[in-house]
């Protein structure tokens, strides 16, 4: 039963758009699908190798804009940007792995938040070769309906978290948790550190580029406030993390699932709708103090919660 | 050729009056990162609270800038101590599997505060016109036949010259009291400060407070010469967070010449490049520091030490 999970699963998301569902809640799949991407790219990197990253906006509007540009340069479907961010996201994490590893823990951190904004930066400035401010728009695209474009992020999702669950199985997963609990111990124990972040840090990148190429093509429109902002994807990247659990297969996913929906009906609600952040902040200093370990990593005391004191014993 | 030395010095003298306030801004980060070993993420935004007390302290009671420092950094102070006790502690006692929980709560905490703001104060630019904001010294009034013309601005100068007193201040607290000298020991080692009867739970609040303190001041100082709204704050969090890095994790004295080094690049990059870039600009010269300087200028100073 445990092992078909994931089938299930996917079978049954498979079989979601022939229920006919409203286009706006398949809408939202689609977001909760992409973010769930998102979220297992950067669970890889911080999760299981342990170096948080505040900046994975710029992994995901470096894949944005390479499927934009190619679009807008060379005329050719941006669907080719699926395709042509992995090279693009294979490098820029190496540039950025050779800047940011040198650094430990919370210097790590800073120093992709702080290439988050300075790509947003160059993006809004080099207006030439992005538009800047203007964005880049898909004249048309290619579905009206949202069908296919769920069918194409689940699908990237399957692959997601295969990939996710081959390498955190094999020898390279034990690697990662050895940096995450203790970095010096796993150098002398002659772990190639740096070059094993390395690869997370490219793996995660790359998913991340790919569910950016897709929002360029789902969305048919990006601007570097949409796609670099450190709030709404950088942070809530991390929290979709976070509040779904650190480290554990399913905690992107369920994240993703609690996030898009609070994010919809805190939007949706008036006078609230401007304290999102607020919101999203309380909840994010909730689930550190109570949760550290996410919805997925804590279930047992949540679920400790609710049995009767008894039980306990 | 005179315009362009003119242009040159003008922009050393403006970069050199930016960086004594952004030095400010990182001493604040470095004494808690040297004391707490976390990065204060909130550190803008406890910057922007700061600078929404000067600006209703001006717009409602006409109250200078200037003298609203003696308001903020209490208030910060009392702010800064309030959170380090009820969230930031709690969570250091927490088990979990990332250990950098305590810097994503401070970014938690900064995003209420920014978000806050915008629902109390709307998003508008302000500022706080004050009556000498144009006014300046000029070389030529004092050196008739100079060959250039340069120019201070008053309250840029005015500024600056807050930011030297409050460093000094900070400076003497640090070297010649009980507490000052209790903060420098748990930095310096948290376990033999607590074997040596320092109370390092009391002293890891008392920075918070005075960090917040800090870049409050540096809030008030910043307000006659900038503009405000509620985002503000992350963009000073990199700058705070740039200096640290520049000047060496956690060394006051690295702060300093940090603040200094960075806002004369940065306002070289405004002059020679455009204003777009200066973020730019700010992130190359941290980008050199790693690789040519990790350890910051820092490391620069000890090895000269050691040289003698």
């Amino acid at each position: 039963m445990k092992r078909s999970l994931p089938l299930i699963i996917l079978v049954l998301l498979a079989a979601l758009p022939l229920t006919g569902l409203s286009s706006y809640i398949m809408h939202i799949l689609v977001l909760v699908i992409m973010w769930s991407v998102i979220g297992m790219g950067w669970n890889l990197l911080g999760g299981y190798c342990g170096q948080v990253s505040f900046g994975h906006a710029a992994l995901f509007g470096m894949g944005a804009y390479s499927a934009g540009l190619l679009y807008y340069h060379l005329g050719i479907s941006a669907w080719w940007g699926l395709l042509v961010s992995i090279p693009v996201l294979t490098i820029t994490s190496l540039v950025i792995g050779f800047i940011c590893l040198r650094l430990r823990g919370a210097y790590f951190a800073l120093a992709t938040l702080a290439l988050g904004e300075v790509l947003r930066v160059t993006a809004e400035n080099l207006v030439k070769f992005t538009q800047g401010d203007l964005g880049i728009m898909i004249k048309q695209r290619t579905w009206v309906e949202k069908t296919w474009y769920f069918y194409i992020i689940l699908l990237i999702a399957a692959g997601s978290f295969i990939l996710i669950k081959k390498v955190i199985e094999s020898k390279l997963g034990y690697y990662f948790i050895a940096i995450r609990e203790d970095q010096d111990a796993a150098n002398s124990l002659g772990i190639n550190t740096t070059l094993y972040k390395t690869i997370a840090l490219c793996v995660s990148g790359v998913l991340t580029g790919v569910a950016g190429a897709f929002y360029m093509n789902y969305m048919g429109y990006i601007d570097p406030t949409t796609v670099f902002p450190l709030y709404d994807i950088s942070i809530v990247t991390v929290m979709v993390v976070m509040v779904g659990g650190v480290a554990t297969y399913w905690g992107p996913a369920i994240g993703a699932l609690i996030m898009v929906f609070l994010a919809e009906v805190i939007r949706s609600m008036p006078n609230i709708g401007t304290a999102h952040q607020t919101l999203f902040g309380i909840l994010l200093i909730f689930i550190i103090i109570f949760l550290p370990n996410g919805i997925v990593g804590d279930f047992r005391k949540i679920i400790n919660l609710f049995k009767p004191r008894g039980a306990l014993k | 050729m005179a315009s362009q030395i003119e242009l040159f010095l003008q922009t050393l003298i403006s970069g050199f009056l930016l960086g004594g306030l952004y030095a400010l801004i990182g001493l604040g980060m470095a004494l808690i990162m040297g004391v707490m070993r976390i990065i204060n993420l909130a550190h803008g935004d406890l910057m922007m609270v700061a600078m929404y007390v000067a600006y209703w302290l001006f717009t409602l009671f006409h109250i200078d800038p200037y003298l609203s420092v003696f308001v903020a950094t209490p208030l910060l102070f009392l702010l800064g101590v309030g959170l380090q006790k009820f969230l930031i502690n709690p969570v250091m006692k927490v088990e979990s599997i990332l250990p950098h929980n305590q810097v994503i709560l401070t970014v938690g905490i900064g995003m209420v505060l920014a978000n806050l703001a915008t629902v109390f104060f709307t998003s508008n630019y302000r500022s706080t016109p004050v009556s000498y904001a144009s006014k300046a010294w000029y070389l030529t009034d004092y050196w008739k036949d100079a060959p250039i013309e340069l120019s201070l601005s008053a309250p840029w100068s005015l500024s600056f010259l807050t930011a030297v007193i409050i460093t000094i201040a900070l400076w003497l607290f640090l070297t010649k009291t009980d507490t000052g000298k209790s903060i420098r020991a748990t930095a310096q080692d948290s376990d033999a400060a607590l074997l040596m009867g320092v109370n390092v739970g009391v002293m890891r609040v008392v920075t918070f407070g005075i960090g917040a303190a800090l870049v409050g001041g540096a809030g008030c100082l910043f307000i006659p010469i900038y503009y405000l709204y509620p985002a503000l704050g992350k963009q000073f969090t990199n700058v705070g967070f740039v200096i640290t890095v520049l000047g060496g994790m956690g060394s006051t004295e690295g702060a300093i010449i940090g603040g200094l080094i960075l806002g004369i690049f940065e306002s070289m990059t405004a002059t020679y490049l455009g204003m777009g870039w200066a973020p730019v600009g700010r992130f190359m010269i941290f980008v050199a520091a790693l690789i040519f300087l990790p350890g910051g200028v820092a490391s620069l100073l000890r090895s000269k030490k050691l040289g003698k």
